[in-house]
């Protein structure tokens, strides 16, 4: 396999920037390493790591350079490919009728670095959704069309990761143009410098193409087996586990179970776990008009099972208890998600239970509930 | 609206500090929008000209405090078709409610040299306590995007756009990352009503709960968690006896931690 030096790594984002890509990746914002447009590797969030835990999301200095030395944080890809917020169309009164103004939008031509191996799963549950499912999105698509995806195997497991539990990670297997493997390798006592360099496995002709634009040597028998240590050693490390064994009609079997009522006395139904999900794909249309009704426009918005508007139909909202949220919310992600677009809508990433302001667990859910049936 | 004639629209004053009043004289652009499309018929923060009711849309800010103003909002009630509260007063009894967890008559003989000429009530309560109110938006003071919304959803017959969910979502939308589970600091966003747009989170600070309780809030859950960040119950007493104090959700959380309190003295 190829490898490129830590230097290399600026040659391959110069060579993506030179076909037009508008590059985006981790950087370090507001206390979280975070998915944002970067210029260089210099933005990227070097010699830092996370900390995570149910509630709780610290960054740290590691003892090395790193670039990718950390687990996914609050913002997901979801956020370029299917937009938090975005105008649909617009309109304008025209005597005793309206005319649309439609949305012109334009590939964006995203290159996304460091995805992760939860992270390609996720936007192919996306893809089934927005682009192969029954109704297609009209923006997604555009968004997604000429995205460019280098893919980095994982070095370090979170502490509420589970990838190896829903078979999604940490290595990288399908849905990349590049996935690199970093490495570090301290200096051998007496002999030789610190090494830092990334094995690369190349995805697509894409992929391939742009690699051949990159000064790089082939990887040596020692360099491929580092690489094979680094992502065993992450699968090894996996802060949570969630046994999924007939998971569906386990849930099934218990829409009626006092742990429901349990959670929901801690659930806030704030939707953060909802918002941070990369594969929660729920939205809601608002139609707005300015003061002179003359003027009209559609907006969507990132909605969530969580709110009492999401279920409300003429005369009342459908799930109106915390309870049923909760268990609508994790009866689709692990069960119904199965019936309806043949996988787990979990990617195992943990960002609901780091990011819920308390600390609430899926995987710590699922457990009791399973350990009720012993 | 029937063609030709202009809604008229008039705004009322009850116990408040004339913030969310402010809010519509702040509007600015949007302003002259609202005056072409309504006559501003009863404004005296802005103008002493006064038209005569009855009125098509009533904004009355302020909570009711005093044995006239109980008779008043009657009234306001009666001349008005369609009645919207605006801001923490008058959708929760505002600051001053905070006297309905105390002895007015005791504040009263303390402050005042003359404490017989002193006509108020024992509590501060929201106008929907007194008539019935059409629409209530939330806030102190609240967002005038909000109140630009109100209004323009009441000139053309539609539902205000003023989602009921948590500041979380809002920080979502708008890319924060979460100042309580990030940075430790304490946030009353997962209980609080959307609508300011995020502003305290957005500048690193948790949210003060400034737009009340959101819908459904689990004000219990949040405060053990407070808890655990190091948050005492006499604090949580106070956290939650801001302006929305007498906000129902806000007010049994104060008074559970009061309770609590009192027993750990």
């Amino acid at each position: 396999m190829p490898i490129l030096d830590r230097n290399s790594l600026d040659l391959l984002f110069d060579a993506l920037k030179r076909r037009g890509f508008n590059l985006v990746g981790p950087t370090l914002h507001d206390g979280a390493i975070v998915y944002d447009a970067l210029a260089s590797t210099a933005d990227l969030p070097v010699g830092w790591t996370d900390e995570q835990e149910g509630g709780r999301y610290r960054v740290k200095k590691r003892a090395d350079e790193a670039l990718f030395g950390y687990a996914v944080g609050p913002r997901s890809w979801k956020k370029f490919l299917f937009q938090p917020v975005q105008r649909l169309w617009q309109a304008r009164r025209e005597g005793e009728g309206f005319r649309i103004i439609p949305e012109e939008e334009k590939p964006p031509k995203w290159a996304f670095i460091g995805v992760r191996s939860c992270e390609l799963h996720a936007i192919a549950i996306q893809d089934k959704v927005f682009i192969s499912g029954p109704a297609p999105d009209s923006s997604y698509p555009t968004q997604r069309k000429d995205l460019f995806i280098i893919a980095v195997n994982c070095g370090q497991a979170g502490g509420t990761c589970f990838c190896v539990s829903m078979n999604t990670g940490p290595k990288a297997t399908a849905g990349y143009d590049l996935v690199l493997t970093e490495v570090l390798e301290p200096a051998r006592l007496a002999i030789g410098a610190d090494r830092h360099y990334f094995v690369v496995e190349v995805g697509t002709d894409r992929g391939a193409e742009v690699l051949r634009d990159v000064p790089h040597t082939e990887a040596t028998e020692q360099e491929n087996a580092a690489a094979e240590r680094v992502v065993e050693k992450t699968a090894s490390q996996m802060g949570r586990t969630l046994d999924t064994t007939d998971i569906k009609n386990l849930l099934y079997r218990n829409f009626e179970h006092p742990r429901w009522d349990e959670v929901a006395t801690r659930c806030l139904t704030c939707a953060n776990c909802t918002m941070v999900c990369p594969t929660c794909f729920c939205s809601t249309v608002e139609d707005v008009t300015d003061l002179t009704g003359e003027h009209a426009e559609r907006w969507r918005k990132w909605d969530s099972c969580f709110t009492m508007d999401f279920s409300y139909i003429h005369g009342g909202t459908v799930r109106s208890s915390v309870k049923s949220r909760y268990r609508q919310w994790m009866t689709h992600k692990l069960a119904t998600w199965i019936d309806q677009f043949g996988t787990s809508g979990c990617v195992g990433c943990g960002r609901c239970i780091t990011w819920c302001p308390v600390g609430i667990d899926i995987t710590e859910e699922v457990r009791a509930i399973r350990e009720t049936e012993k | 609206m029937g063609q030709g004639r202009k809604p008229k629209m008039a705004v009322w004053k009850f116990a408040s500090c004339d913030g969310c009043q402010l809010s519509l004289l702040d509007c600015e652009d949007e302003l002259l929008k609202i005056a072409d499309r309504v006559q501003i018929a009863h404004f005296l923060e802005a103008s002493r000209a006064v038209v005569k009711g009855p009125y098509d849309l009533s904004l009355v800010e302020g909570s009711i405090t005093t044995p006239s103003d109980a008779v008043r909002i009657q009234e306001v009630r009666r001349a008005s078709k369609f009645l919207v509260t605006i801001g923490a007063c008058a959708t929760a009894g505002g600051i001053q409610a905070l006297r309905n967890f105390q002895d007015v008559k005791e504040f009263i003989s303390i402050v005042y040299a003359r404490p017989e000429y002193i006509q108020t009530l024992n509590t501060s309560t929201p106008i929907a306590d007194h008539v019935s109110v059409d629409f209530e938006l939330q806030g102190c003071p609240i967002d005038k995007r909000q109140l630009v919304e109100v209004i323009s959803a009441f000139l053309h017959g539609r539902k205000p756009n003023t989602l009921s969910h948590s500041v979380c979502v809002e920080c979502k939308l708008r890319g924060n990352v979460c100042v309580m589970v990030a940075h430790g600091t304490p946030c009353l966003g997962p209980v609080t009503h959307a609508g300011c747009g995020a502003i305290c989170p957005s500048y690193d600070r948790g949210c003060y709960g400034c737009f009340g309780p959101k819908e459904t809030p689990n004000t219990s859950s949040l405060s053990r968690w407070w808890g655990r960040l190091g948050v005492g119950e006499q604090d949580l007493v106070r956290v939650f006896r801001g302006v929305n104090a007498f906000a129902e959700a806000f007010r049994k959380e104060s008074e559970a931690h009061e309770r609590q309190n009192d027993q750990d003295q």
